[in-house]
């Protein structure tokens, strides 16, 4: 049962969420960023109802996504994440690459991204001068996930590569 | 030098890049 829960419903869960973070990461790089940017040049502008309505639900449900995820993650790796994650377990640095990776991304959601997207949606008091560097600050942690997402995606689903005979 | 991660294409060659480096690091630390 202690397995069916942590390896079956565990997997399960991780898998679900990072989809929810991961797909809306990419909802905000491929769509929401340039769209808003089109929508501003507008005349008159026409981005108000998706920084009004979308953004902060979309916000939302990326950042619990990303905690989901992690917590799950973790969940999955028991009493063996510190054996991946220190890379103590020549097996386990796969996945110990794609657990720091996943981390890095999650300190970006909730240290960067979320507290100066509550600057730019104006959830917190900030001048126009602390909203565009929170901007800036934001886009460019959202693009460096977007990047790292890559390689953790890869490194998530390459056990099967790793430890084929074919590099044994 | 223009920042890579200002473009979508930018930000996925970066990723795909840091993926081929990782894959070897990992090789390496797994013994090769």
């Amino acid at each position: 049962m202690g397995e069916f829960i942590q390896h079956g419903l565990g997997r399960w869960l991780h898998i679900m969420s990072g989809v929810m973070w991961i797909g809306l990461l990419y909802y905000f790089n491929f769509v929401q960023v340039d769209a808003l940017k089109k929508a501003a040049a507008d005349n008159p502008p026409t981005g108000a109802g998706i920084t009004k309505h979308v953004a902060p639900r979309a916000l939302l449900f990326f950042r619990y996504g990303a905690l989901a995820t992690v917590l799950f993650g973790l969940m999955i790796l028991g009493g063996k994440a510190g054996q991946a994650l220190l890379f103590q377990e020549k097996a386990y640095v796969p996945i110990g690459i794609g657990g720091w990776l996943g981390l890095i991304m999650f300190f970006n959601v909730w240290a960067i991204i979320w507290p100066n997207q509550k600057k730019i949606l104006g959830m917190v008091p900030a001048s126009d001068e602390e909203k565009n560097k929170a901007r800036r600050a934001a886009f460019l942690a959202s693009r460096t996930n977007t990047a790292l997402s890559i390689p953790m995606l890869f490194f998530m689903s390459s056990s099967a590569l790793f430890h084929a005979p074919m590099f044994a | 030098m223009k920042n890579p991660l200002d473009t979508l294409w930018g930000t996925v060659i970066t990723g795909l890049v840091l993926t081929v480096v990782l894959y070897y690091l990992a090789r390496a630390m797994m013994g090769g």
